[in-house]
């Protein structure tokens, strides 16, 4: 019988010729990964367990990001416990303040997963990972911690949902637009459980970049995973980067899908999610007037090269609204010097926003940019709900770079057509 | 452990709650469950760390738990010494995370639309039977699978670890 490609991957790990949905199985992970926040309590639980060594110091990461550079003493303390084991266990995969970058940016940038991978991660958006065509999920410390001392994981195989895309985007569209639209479409609980697989024409219309994103929020929809077919975009991505030998996988045509969605991206408008949940969207053309105080450019939905370089060829010349702050976070150290060569950083400060070292920062409320009591942010990162970016009744609104640096120009939710 | 029937008053929440209400992130610079145990559901209500007793039951609507991976949330909750949380479902990752944390989670489809706040509770870890003694009414939550009730017996994921490397 046809398998999908997140079946394949799984069956690879498990050492089984097939698997199918349902089926409860043990997985060799290439990768297991956790960050300030998460680690610290795997740390624990490993080393109650008696632990004394992680089953490979080449394949547990670990990166520092979410309170880091450390925004108070008890985050610190984190990252003291953080480091310290890294330096302890030998670890190859771990970086540091002015090595680090936002995890789910850094790794695929590094070359530290790839296609074909397995990859564990005490962070909900290690699902990031699927663009690259690897099945990578999201767990607790404590599975992490597991993982950490065998190499090994139990996993359900999940219902695959396929997404099938065509047509090409039009200017101004990302893969930003594209998760909300599906994540408005099927709700936060729509792929509870399961893998979202992306295929059609269309993907290939999609840049790594976009699939990252889209893939980055699956957990939005409440998704185990969501993958990408590797494809000759993959390919030129990989090369030269990735550590290891990939390994392609992709569905069989008579693979078996719990459901089916059929999305034209050339129809595709910007897609901006209300408070207090990523499934609440709107078109941009039915946004009303949304005043802000607050715009973020960054985390590891779309702090990325491209999501920049968006929104500084909008902003070039231009000055951010008065009353407004903008904060600009390149996800990576690689990125941050790109983006400086190119002159998008001194776009950025010419039109007084600022530009932060890479952290997760803000996105999750936890510093570089908090809401007070009822304020408004729109922001390119992942969720929106009830006190995510600070005070219980600020609001959050997500949105793709294009609308991001419209809306830190007018001070209040625009499409880019309004500033050109 | 399994046998135990937990008894308290009934916490009503909505549907999607999701971790950063649950506990949220500005308190993750600790992992102890007492102080995360301050802050339980604060951005839900705020009342929720002052009222909450010992044994009282969490109920919500679908999707309980959905956002991060944050191991805190089924730590904070434990840590105020709710029982269990009943919900229509919950989220892949505070599932998984519930059950490692050894927090008995009961999903039922009928029992969140028919409790009211502060109904008395019991319920019955090993047949999953949810008992309501204030309106004297009786649901049912979806068995644990056996191999999840060796994990709670445990004592959790580690514990299941500690056991099979052969470790006191």
């Amino acid at each position: 019988m046809g398998m999908t490609i997140t079946e394949k991957v799984l069956a690879a790990h498990a050492g089984l010729k097939e698997v199918a949905p349902g089926q409860l199985i043990n997985c060799k992970v290439d990768i297991a990964l956790a960050n300030d926040i998460t680690a610290p309590i795997s740390i624990k639980e490993f080393r109650q367990a008696g632990a004394t060594k992680v089953f490979d110091k080449d394949k547990v990461a670990l990166v520092p990001d979410h309170f880091a550079p450390n925004k108070d003493i008890d985050s610190a303390n984190q990252v003291k416990m953080v480091r310290e084991f890294a330096l302890e266990q030998n670890l190859t995969h771990f970086w540091d303040v002015g090595r680090m970058g936002v995890e789910h940016t850094l790794l695929p940038e590094q070359g530290v997963v790839g296609p074909g991978d397995l990859v564990i991660g005490a962070d909900s958006h290690t699902c990031t990972y699927g663009a690259l065509g690897a099945f990578a999920s999201g767990v607790g410390s404590t599975d992490l911690a597991a993982a950490m001392i065998t190499g090994e994981a139990w996993y359900r195989v999940p219902e695959t949902m396929l997404f099938s895309l065509k047509g090409k985007p039009a200017k101004w569209i990302t893969g930003k637009d594209v998760i909300l639209y599906i994540i408005g479409k099927i709700g936060v609980d729509g792929a509870l459980y399961k893998a979202m697989e992306y295929t059609g024409d269309g993907a290939a219309n999609l840049s790594l970049d976009d699939r990252f994103t889209i893939c980055n929020m699956a957990i939005e929809a409440g998704a185990k995973n969501g993958i990408f077919t590797p494809d000759a975009k993959t390919k030129a991505y990989v090369e030269g980067r990735f550590k290891r030998t990939p390994k392609y996988y992709a569905s069989d045509t008579d693979a078996k899908y719990c459901e089916r969605m059929d999305i034209d991206l050339s129809t595709m408008e910007l897609q901006v999610a209300f408070p207090h949940l990523p499934s609440n969207t709107r078109t941009i053309s039915n946004v009303g007037t949304v005043k802000v105080d607050q715009v973020v450019v960054g985390s590891c939905t779309n702090g990325r090269y491209s999501d920049l370089k968006i929104a500084a060829d909008l902003m070039r010349g231009k000055k951010v609204a008065k009353g407004v702050r903008m904060i600009v976070i390149p996800a990576t150290q690689d990125i941050y010097k790109q983006a400086m060569k190119d002159g998008l950083l001194e776009v950025f400060i010419d039109a007084e926003a600022v530009v932060s070292t890479p952290t997760c920062g803000p996105c999750l409320g936890g510093h570089m940019g908090i809401l007070g009591a009822g304020e408004k942010a729109l922001t390119t990162t992942n969720r929106n709900f009830v006190g995510r970016m600070g005070h219980r009744t600020s609001e959050v609104y997500l949105a793709g770079p294009a609308v991001a640096a419209a809306t830190a120009i007018t001070g209040k939710i625009s499409s880019p057509e309004d500033v050109l | 452990m399994s046998n135990k029937v937990l008894k308290g008053k009934a916490h009503m929440f909505g549907a999607d709650v999701d971790t950063d209400a649950i506990i949220p992130a500005r308190y993750l610079t600790t992992i102890d469950p007492v102080e995360l145990a301050k802050h339980v559901m604060e951005d839900a209500d705020p009342e929720f760390p002052k009222k909450v007793k010992a044994g009282d039951v969490i109920v919500a609507q679908k999707n309980f738990g959905c956002g991060s991976s944050r191991e805190h949330a089924p730590i904070a909750i434990k840590g105020a010494k709710v029982s269990c949380v009943i919900a229509k479902s919950f989220a892949r990752i505070f599932y998984r995370n519930a059950f490692n944390m050894g927090l008995p989670i009961f999903e039922s489809a009928d029992a969140p639309d028919r409790i009211k706040p502060g109904d008395e509770l019991e319920v019955d870890m090993s047949t999953g039977v949810i008992k309501n003694i204030t309106r004297n009414e009786s649901y049912h939550a979806a068995p644990i699978p056996p191999f999840m009730q060796q994990l709670i017996e445990a004592g959790g994921l580690m514990a299941s670890i500690k056991k099979k490397m052969g470790v006191n």
